[in-house]
């Protein structure tokens, strides 16, 4: 396994890309941090600007306005960055799947790498997605 | 010659200084997970960050003026790199090295770091940068001043030595500036102005990561943030090096020691300030009491 990969997989920074969610998976993913999770144990850190970003965690179901700016937000960030879909909407777009105004499930717009199902996902069930990505990566060796 | 660049990039000056800057980088990160009652990264955390940084992408961003946006972060990685070598070599091995005037050329050359990324910020061509960069440029404008007054009192309590080494001696000989009147008021405002010049917590409003996400470094990836962030660790060794060779009589880890949590529980117990109250925090608290530790000086308190 490439030292890059090797690297990536034991410092993950995430940017929180909410494409028009309900912010039930926000909060949770904000629980991932505080004093009773603490994913900073594994070098996981939540940064603000999508440069800095090694890993996009998308929620919510896309809907029109939002889809050319979570295009426009994956082209700026930079490679490799994987892409986790969280919750219901972002995997299979939910309760939204027959709306009129979200004709598109995130897969169909970004290259995902995980899905995390739940409405919202429990904390627990996020680090053991995330342990699976990173099992995923390390033994896909090749460029994302 | 060759010993001179063996100085500059490995024992005082580079590499050690990187190593050291990077543990204290994880102390600080730590001891702020145990405030907070978490368990906190492991220590090789910030040495994989930096790693997994240089080997990623890096985006020059199609707006920015793209020469100095790529030059800036070496301007101030060289410029610490620089700094240390001096500062390490007047602790370490003060009779030999430095020449007549190396405080004045240290304390410019710790200003450097902060105009590369002023540089590289208004160079990006991104709003939220001109936000954050702005703050930066009048937060520079605000702690500079007080921290001259409060290094010059060293230079006048040592009768007007300007050489780092000299003053070491001076110390070692006369006892540390820290322990007089003016010595205490001098460490306080030179403390404040550290946490400034790092752009620690209190004083964090050019970077400001929930508010303008990241100001400053918004643009930059890859490499250069690495870059970025090693300068920002070196500064966490040398600030508090200096402030510790020029007002409390040479290098002892105990006394680094005691800065460094001092900075990290400053930086943990403080809310985030506007730059409109850091400057009058600066100008008017800090600015007299820098007057009164000159004048305390000059009367040999």
């Amino acid at each position: 396994m490439s030292i890059r990969f090797k690297a990536l997989t034991k410092s993950i920074w995430v940017y929180h890309l909410s494409t028009g969610s309900c912010n039930n998976c926000d909060i949770e993913i904000l629980d991932l941090l505080t004093p009773r999770f603490d994913v900073e144990r594994f070098g996981i850190t939540l940064v603000g600007s999508v440069r800095h970003a090694d890993a996009i965690l998308v929620t919510g179901a896309l809907n029109l306005k939002t889809i050319p700016r979570v295009k426009r937000v994956y082209e700026q960030a930079a490679k490799p960055c994987l892409v986790i879909a969280i919750g219901a909407c972002a995997c299979g777009q939910g309760i939204f799947k027959n709306g009129p105004n979200t004709p598109n499930p995130v897969d169909s717009i970004l290259p995902v790498d995980i899905y995390i199902p739940g409405c919202p996902p429990k904390p627990e069930a996020m680090i053991a997605g995330i342990v699976k990505l990173i099992e995923h990566v390390r033994r896909k060796k090749k460029g994302l | 010659m060759l010993k001179y660049v063996f100085n500059f990039l490995i024992f005082p000056g580079f590499l050690f200084t990187a190593i050291l800057g990077l543990l204290a980088s994880w102390v600080d990160r730590k001891l702020t997970a145990l405030i907070q009652w978490r368990v906190g990264p492991p220590w090789y955390q910030p040495f994989i960050d930096i790693l997994k940084l240089s080997l990623k992408e890096i985006i020059l961003p199609n707006p920015s003026s793209k020469i100095i946006f790529f030059l800036a972060p070496f301007v101030g990685l060289s410029a610490v790199m620089l700094v240390s070598t001096f500062i390490w070599g007047a602790n370490i091995n003060p009779y030999q090295t430095g020449f007549v005037g190396d405080l004045i050329v240290a304390m410019y050359l710790l200003t450097l770091p902060s105009l590369a990324i002023i540089l590289g910020a208004s160079a990006s061509g991104n709003p939220l940068a001109s936000l954050g960069l702005s703050r930066e440029i009048k937060l520079l404008l605000s702690y500079e001043l007080p921290f001259i007054m409060a290094l010059s009192v060293s230079i006048i309590k040592s009768g007007g030595l300007l050489k780092l080494s000299e003053i070491v001696l001076y110390q070692k000989t006369n006892g540390p500036f820290l322990f007089s009147p003016s010595g205490i008021i001098a460490m306080l405002i030179s403390v404040f102005c550290m946490q400034a010049k790092l752009g620690l917590v209190p004083f964090d409003m050019g970077e400001a990561e929930t508010e303008i996400m990241g100001g400053i470094y918004i643009e930059y990836s890859g490499m250069l943030l690495g870059i970025f962030k090693l300068t920002k660790a070196m500064m966490m060794v040398i600030v508090p090096l200096f402030l510790i060779t020029v007002l409390w009589g040479g290098f002892n880890i105990w006394k680094y020691i005691v800065l460094l949590i001092l900075m990290i529980l400053i930086k943990n117990t403080n809310p985030r300030v506007r730059i409109d109250q850091a400057m009058r925090f600066f100008w008017r608290k800090m600015g007299l009491l820098g007057l009164a530790a000159i004048l305390l000086a000059i009367m040999k308190y």
